[in-house]
C-alpha cells in the first residue's frame, strides 16, 4: 500500500487539518442549501457533476424533463471546529433519482439531519428510509415555515413513524442559532450511542 | 450495454492521465485535504495551466470539493488532475478522518460538539 507517503503531512507551515462531514437531507426545497448556509462560515459552495459520469443507465434518466438538467448540484458549507479539524456540511440532491449520489456522499459521514417540511413531510421519507437501511445515525428537524410551528413535536413523530430514540427538533433553518442546535442534537445522539453502555 | 461506451470507458481516464493507472481516483474523497508541496519538484515538468491554477488555490490546505467549486469544474475532473499532481509529487493529500459504526471516535464527537457549542 502506498497509504503511508499520501497521509504524511505536508512540508507547510499550517498542515492540512483532519475532516468530517455531516449531511443535511430532506424533499426537494425543504431547505437544506439554507441550513448549510446560516450555519457555514463560507458562503456555501456548489459542485456540479455531469448525471453521464455517475453512471446512469437509461431508465434513470425517465422524468428528467429537461435537457439542461445534465447535472447533479451538490451544496456545501464548512464549519472549523478547531485548529486542526474541520467539518463539512453536504446538502444532498434532494430528488429521489438523484439517489446514487447519496451512496457516495454517505460514506464516512458523522451522521446526517433530515429536514421536514410539515406541510409535505411525504417528501422526506426517502431520505429517513435510506439513513435507516444503512444505519446511518440522524436526527429530524421540522423547518417552520416563516419560522412557524403549527403541529407538535409529538404529532410529528407518530406520523412519521420513527425508530425509537431519533430526535424531533423544530428549528428555523434560516437561523445560525436554530441550524447550530440542530447539529448539536445530533452530535449528542452520536455521543448518546457510542458512549460505552453500564 | 452499448460496446462503444464500455470502450469508452477503458480507454478515458486512461488517456486523460497520460498513461499512468496509479494513483487511484479512491484516494480522492469530497473532503480530502489538498496540499501544493513548497518548494514544487525540480525535476517535474512544466504544469499545465490549470494545474497550475490548481497548485495556486491549494497554497494552503483546501479540501476536493472546495477546489471543484472555486475551479467551477466536476469533481471526476479535477480528481482526475489531481491524481496527475499526486503522481507528479505537485501536491500532498490528506484523507478524512475515518469513521466507523462500530467503533465510534468519541474523542472525536466530542471534540465536534464542543466545536459547535462556540458557535
Amino acid at each position: 500500500m502506498a497509504g503511508s507517503d499520501i497521509t504524511a503531512p505536508a512540508p507547510t507551515e499550517r498542515p492540512a487539518p483532519d475532516t468530517v462531514k455531516i449531511l443535511i437531507a430532506g424533499g426537494f426545497g425543504v431547505g437544506k442549501t439554507t441550513m448549510v448556509g446560516s450555519v457555514s462560515e463560507i458562503a456555501p459552495l456548489r459542485t456540479e457533476e455531469p448525471l453521464t459520469m455517475a453512471g446512469l443507465g437509461v431508465d434513470d434518466l425517465e422524468g428528467i424533463e429537461e435537457k439542461r438538467a445534465t447535472t447533479v448540484a451538490l451544496d456545501f458549507g464548512r464549519i472549523t471546529v478547531s485548529d486542526d479539524l474541520v467539518l463539512y456540511l453536504f446538502g444532498t440532491p434532494g430528488q429521489q433519482r438523484f439517489w446514487f449520489m447519496w451512496n457516495d456522499l454517505s460514506l464516512g459521514a458523522l451522521g446526517a439531519v433530515v429536514l421536514i417540511d410539515v406541510r409535505r413531510p411525504e417528501s422526506s421519507f426517502a431520505a429517513i428510509d435510506f439513513f435507516e437501511r444503512r444505519g446511518i445515525p440522524f436526527v429530524i428537524a421540522v423547518n417552520g415555515f416563516h419560522g412557524e410551528h403549527p403541529y407538535p413535536v409529538e404529532d410529528i413523530r407518530e406520523s412519521l413513524t420513527l425508530p425509537e430514540g431519533v430526535p424531533v427538533l423544530l428549528c428555523d433553518a434560516r437561523d445560525r442559532t436554530s441550524s447550530r442546535d440542530v447539529l448539536i442534537a445530533l452530535l449528542d445522539r452520536l455521543i448518546a450511542t457510542a458512549a460505552p453502555t453500564g | 450495454m452499448a460496446e462503444g461506451d464500455f470502450a469508452g470507458r477503458l480507454v478515458r481516464p486512461f488517456t486523460l492521465t497520460g498513461g499512468r493507472t496509479r494513483p487511484s481516483r479512491a484516494d480522492f474523497t469530497l473532503i480530502t485535504m489538498v496540499t501544493t508541496v513548497e518548494p514544487q519538484p525540480v525535476e517535474a515538468a512544466r504544469p499545465q495551466p490549470e494545474h497550475t491554477r490548481i497548485l495556486r488555490l491549494c497554497a494552503g490546505p483546501l479540501a476536493v470539493a472546495e477546489l471543484a467549486a472555486r475551479l467551477d469544474l466536476p469533481m471526476s475532473v479535477v480528481v482526475i488532475m489531481l491524481c496527475d499532481l499526486l503522481e507528479a509529487g505537485r501536491i500532498t493529500v490528506r484523507p478524512p478522518h475515518h469513521v466507523t459504526r462500530t467503533k465510534p471516535d468519541l474523542d472525536l464527537l466530542q471534540k465536534v460538539r464542543d466545536g459547535l457549542g462556540r458557535l
